[in-house]
């Protein structure tokens, strides 16, 4: 919220500069986002006379001016203007000065024109980044004409208005009371000790025959609504003060009538409007609820089609307005309006929120009534804007004012007591400084020894307990008095990971010793990926649970399998020039029981990996198998398909009976559509699966007592057998094999046969503890997995 | 040696030396060496053949027979010995010039992967607060409005909601908008003493040069008799002192949370010009970390925990935030970019 310096110091005495401001109201909780001083950027521009002006000798539309500058002498100065004469008063930019040109900022030096010389510049409004409602003159096609009471030489900036701060504050959604003028006027004087002055109310009303019922329909929306009626209104345009200060808060002045509505909201926080009386049929007002397909075009000439989610302001017959958002265009006050029904009222800001989102429809009004309006100050005002309808003469405050008030106005009592707000803290705020500081901030408080009850202002709607009042009392006391203490009366507890939260930690240390790189990807990606992915209609995958509201299409579904986030990864690394790597991600997928959700999605941690450019489908197998040794897991892997990968290049990985996951290379259509020249291989494995399965420690066997022995086994198949038969068929024939490794695989038609290949085998015999094996048993139990692997493969040994 | 037996009635052990030690002159190397002494001084060396031939001479011969072989066996195991020794430097030598390396020349290991810097700093943050008898839960990333708003003191018309753009997936389901979601479960659970770090991802409809719609948060809350405000400041100097440097410093300043009060922005004192200000802290000193505050009543009452005998406090960090103050990173996007250049940095 923008809030101009000089206006602050209308309510409160401050004598300190606006960068120690600053930093008193961050010490109590108003963050100055930016402060700027408004004549930043105009330096060195005086006020001068002009005393003569001729023809430039040399140039037809220059004039030679001589500018009496007062202290600063008389200079001469060209012009191209043509609205300056002898006499006037006008903004000279002196040599070195500075001015806005052109949405930057020129320096001024003193040159030649022609031959003639120029000591500066006369300034337009524009230079001086001033419009009419700084300085009325300032938007002429020209230089901007002085008034006549100006003092000569003196520094343009506090004569037009721009010798002031901007304080933008940041305030807390718990404090609508604070946004305006007056709100942070509170604070300030607070947080100084400086008494605040409170604009004034008062207003003589006449009396008045007219009548202008109100009534509310929908008192929940409406807590209250208060009208008032003004007699003989003279529309015209508003005094300077008044639309300087709209213009420093970024307001165009419009007419008197409009600009006081818009002069209370930033003043006092809260939105009124103003409606032609004459144009309200059957001189009432109704708040209700909307019709549905009911339509109202607003100020702005937009028009809505309503529902009866949207409150209405109607008058006998129609709505007038969209209530808290924006006058209607049919009761706008107009030059000629000679009768005005002032409101202010209190509207339910969830109801405005979600009109003003359904409509699309944004004001300066419903950003107030979303953050909040406090019952109490819509009376004070309306007060205020009487006050400145009689104040500027803009026409007669009669005695007719309509209130329909549901709001309770017995203000908060809290009982607590010096001991409870300082235990919360554990700091020992001194009790008269407790109570000074609620004072300073206009709470009641009494005390009784220790305890103390505390009247809550009605404007501090968000003040409802005492823990509100030791924040109250902190952030005045300063926070600088918090000290560092150690939980002294805490419990002492037991802290850590848990099992499977290590175990989690150690899968991934694993894996980063196996090369891979840990990627973190949005949980949400394109349904297209989908189609990219060539996952047939009915897929499980594609049952995505998708966001109302996505920042885009391309981020719209939770990811129901990780690997398109892989798969994109990849490619951008492809794409930057990385042409191998390896990357995991262990991350949740989102599976809908049924859609659209009705109860929270089962979250499965997943795995993914990916390997591109060096390695091939046995390096990311082997990573698998790595997590598999680590964590004691049987894996088994059998050729499978996945409409995304290579038919011939796929496995699922099964534990035990159950299918954990897949891996293999991806599908060179896919490859091919994404211009990948290198292979790129993928795996997805259900953590949580794997994570139930993990062994809880390890398991300890004493070395086996006699040593092993080695034996090597190369036999020829038939191509279709598969290593994990013969593995499998080896194990079974002979119990003593602990090992049995593929280390060769060799092919050769001429040699072995065609459609044959030879597959040779590390064997490992272990023997029992009863005794070393000798060659002869070696040999024996040999010759059973020869005759074994014969049987069931049909394997002759080479 | 028939003939010399006959001659001198013993065996010449003089003209076996010098063949024997001849012959060892002639060894080109330890191998050679070895081959000889073998031939002399082996089992069925000539040595060994002499001493066996005791038996044929006359026993009044005998002691003299053997001084004169064990003589000769001496002297020859010292000549071997020294020759050995004189052979096997030189062929150590040779060896030890012949294997030259370049040492300059690149090392061989197999690459390790780096785990992300989320992790890592998520892993140092759990290192930190487990030490002071935090436990660590993740809660749901898809919650109810319940868990996420309405229980953490946001009700449905509460302007809060407006604070965090959030991902609606229906009326009452949502992705949760921060780890905050967390306490209210954990707090149904257990009763006090709570002390609870909730790390995870979180969602905000937020996407620009310094928005992520997703990143992570960490969670603490401390639930307990007697605890402080000067307790909450106590654990946040000690987390400043151990992430970022020993002489770190905090500062609490005002702020509003709807699920504490009082509410505090905490700054840590800017690390890379220790206070001084720096472009880093926009020329500060301070350099905004985390929310926090003391655990609001209506919270605890939400949850069954009796306000008048417990308090507590909560905060709440951005753990990517942290990862880029700690490791200069300047764009959050590089964090979810996963480009291996940058990943791979951070390997251990």
């Amino acid at each position: 919220m923008i809030v101009p310096y000089s206006w602050l110091k209308q309510y409160v005495d401050i004598d300190i500069p606006a960068e120690q401001l600053q930093e008193r109201l961050f010490s109590c909780g108003f963050e100055v986002e930016e402060l700027t001083y408004l004549g930043k950027d105009v330096t060195n521009v005086v006020v001068g006379r002009i005393l003569s002006v001729k023809k430039h000798p040399d140039a037809d539309r220059l004039t030679v001016c001589s500018v009496d500058c007062g202290s600063y002498g008389v200079k001469q100065i060209c012009t191209a203007a043509t609205n300056v004469f002898a006499g006037a008063l006008v903004p000279c930019a002196l040599d070195g000065a500075t001015v806005l040109h052109e949405g930057g900022i020129q320096k001024i030096k003193t040159g030649k024109l022609r031959g003639e010389r120029s000591e500066g510049m006369f300034c337009s409004g524009e230079e001086l980044g001033i419009n009419d409602d700084f300085y009325q003159g300032a938007e002429v096609n020209g230089i901007l004409i002085l008034a006549e009471d100006t003092p000569v030489g003196a520094d343009i900036r506090p004569v037009v208005g721009i010798d002031d701060w901007l304080f933008d504050i940041a305030v807390t959604a718990n404090r609508p009371d604070c946004q305006c003028i007056l709100g942070i006027a509170r604070e300030a004087a607070a947080v100084l000790n400086k008494p605040l002055r409170m604009p004034a109310l008062d207003y003589t009303a006449a009396k008045t025959d007219v009548v202008i019922p109100v009534e509310v329909r929908d008192s929940a929306l409406c807590p209250r609504y208060m009208g008032h009626y003004i007699a003989d209104v003279r529309i015209c345009t508003s005094p300077q003060w008044l639309r300087r200060r709209l213009a420093l808060c970024g307001l165009r002045s419009v007419s008197n009538i409009v600009d006081i509505t818009n002069y209370v909201l930033l003043e006092m926080g809260q939105p009124m409007h103003a409606f032609d009386r004459n144009f309200l049929r059957g001189d009432r007002i109704v708040v209700r609820r909307a019709a549905a397909g009911e339509r109202i075009v607003t100020l702005d000439k937009k028009e809505f089609t309503l529902t009866p989610e949207n409150l209405l302001i109607c008058d006998g017959e129609r709505g007038v307005a969209l209530a808290g958002i924006m006058g209607g265009l049919n009761s706008e006050i107009q030059p000629h309006t000679t009768e005005v029904f002032f409101e202010a009222a209190k509207f339910a800001r969830d109801n405005v929120r979600r009109s003003s989102r359904a409509l699309g429809q944004r004001s300066d009004s419903s950003a107030r009534y979303e953050k909040g309006v406090d019952a109490y100050t819509t009376e004070r005002a309306l007060d205020r804007a009487l006050h400145l309808v009689q104040e500027l003469g803009c026409g007669t405050v009669t005695n007719y004012r309509a209130d329909v008030c549901a709001c309770d106005f017995t203000p908060k009592t809290i009982e607590t007591s010096f001991s409870q707000l300082n235990g919360l803290l554990g700091v020992e705020v001194p009790r008269e400084e407790t109570c000074a500081i609620l004072r300073r901030l206009l709470f009641t408080v009494q005390e009784r020894g220790d305890a103390l009850t505390v009247t809550v202002p009605l404007w501090r709607e968000d003040v409802d307990g005492w823990p509100d009042l030791a924040e109250e009392v902190i952030r005045m006391y300063g926070y600088e008095h918090v000290g560092s203490t150690f939980l002294q009366n805490a419990a002492v507890t037991r802290g850590g990971l848990n099992g499977a939260q290590r175990q989690e930690a150690r899968f991934k240390n694993v894996l980063v010793r196996e090369g891979f790189s840990e990627a973190c990807t949005y949980s949400f990606y394109a349904p297209a990926e989908f189609d990219l992915f060539r996952l047939p209609a009915d897929a499980p995958e594609r049952a995505a649970i998708p966001l109302r509201n996505p920042i885009s299409e391309n981020l719209s579904v939770m990811r129901t399998f990780l690997m398109p986030s892989m798969l994109a990864n990849i490619v951008r690394n492809v794409r930057r020039g990385n042409a191998e790597g390896r990357l995991f991600e262990v991350a949740n997928v989102y599976l809908a029981k049924a859609l659209p959700l009705a109860e929270l999605p089962e979250e499965r941690k997943t795995l993914s990996l990916g390997l591109w450019g060096e390695g091939d489908f046995f390096d990311l197998k082997g990573a698998i198998e790595a997590l598999a040794e680590a964590f004691s897991l049987r894996l088994t892997f059998a050729r499978a398909e996945r409409p995304y990968l290579h038919p011939g290049a796929t496995a699922e990985i099964r534990l035990g009976e159950r299918v954990v996951g897949c891996l293999g290379e991806l599908h060179p259509a896919i490859a091919e559509e994404l211009a990948l020249e290198r292979r790129v291989y993928l795996a997805e494995l259900d953590y949580a699966a794997l994570a139930r399965r993990f062994a809880a420690d390890i398991t300890y066997h004493n070395p086996p007592k006699f040593e092993s022995v080695r034996r090597d086994l190369a036999v020829v198949v038939e191509e279709r057998v598969t290593c994990a038969e013969m593995e499998a068929c080896i194990r079974r024939a002979c119990k003593a094999v602990t090992g049995a490794e593929l280390f060769d695989v060799y092919r050769n038609a001429a040699a072995i046969g065609a459609g044959k290949k030879s597959m040779a085998f590390r064997l490992t015999f272990t023997p029992d503890d009863k005794g070393p094996l000798t060659p002869e048993a070696v040999e024996k139990l040999f010759g059973k997995i020869v005759d074994a692997l014969k049987k069931t493969v049909g394997a002759e040994l080479r | 040696m028939d003939q010399e037996k006959e001659l001198f009635g013993g065996p010449d052990t003089e003209s076996i030396a010098e063949q024997a030690l001849g012959e060892a002159e002639q060894a080109a190397d330890s191998r050679a060496l070895y081959e000889v002494k073998m031939k002399f001084l082996g089992r069925m060396g000539i040595v060994i053949a002499l001493m066996k031939k005791m038996r044929e001479i006359a026993p009044e011969e005998r002691p003299a027979f053997g001084k004169r072989v064990n003589a000769l066996r001496a002297r020859l195991e010292q000549a071997f010995d020294k020759m050995e020794a004189r052979i096997r430097a030189r062929e150590m030598a040779a060896r030890l010039a012949r294997e030259q390396l370049d040492v300059t020349m690149p090392g061989r290991h197999g690459r390790a992967g780096a785990l992300h810097p989320v992790t890592r700093v998520k892993n140092q943050l759990i290192d930190i607060f487990s030490g002071m008898g935090f436990e660590i839960y993740e809660g749901p990333e898809i919650e109810s409005d319940y868990y996420n708003f309405t229980a953490l003191n946001t009700p449905d018309d509460h302007p809060a909601r407006d604070m965090q753009d959030t991902f609606y997936i229906t009326d009452h389901i949502l992705l949760r908008t921060q780890t905050s979601a967390g306490q209210i479960r954990v707090m149904e659970q257990k009763k006090p003493p709570i002390k609870i770090l909730s790390p995870g991802r979180v969602f905000r409809s937020d996407d620009d040069a310094t928005h992520s719609p997703m990143f992570h948060q960490m969670e603490g809350l401390v639930v307990d008799r007697g605890i402080t405000l000067c307790d909450l400041k106590g654990m946040l100097d000690e987390f400043a002192r151990t992430m970022f440097s020993a002489t770190s410093k905090t500062r609490l300043r005002p702020s509003y949370f709807p699920f504490t009060e009082p509410s505090v922005e905490v700054d840590v004192s800017c690390a890379s010009c220790g206070g001084k200000g720096c472009s880093l802290c926009k020329g500060t000193g301070w350099i905004e970390v985390l929310g926090a505050g003391m655990v609001n009543r209506r919270v605890l009452e939400n949850c069954g925990i009796d306000p008048d005998v417990y308090t507590g406090f909560a905060f709440g960090m951005g753990i990517e935030r942290i990862a880029m103050l700690k490791y200069g990173i300047n764009n959050i996007k590089l964090l979810t970019e996963n480009d291996t250049r940058f990943l791979e940095q951070f390997r251990d």
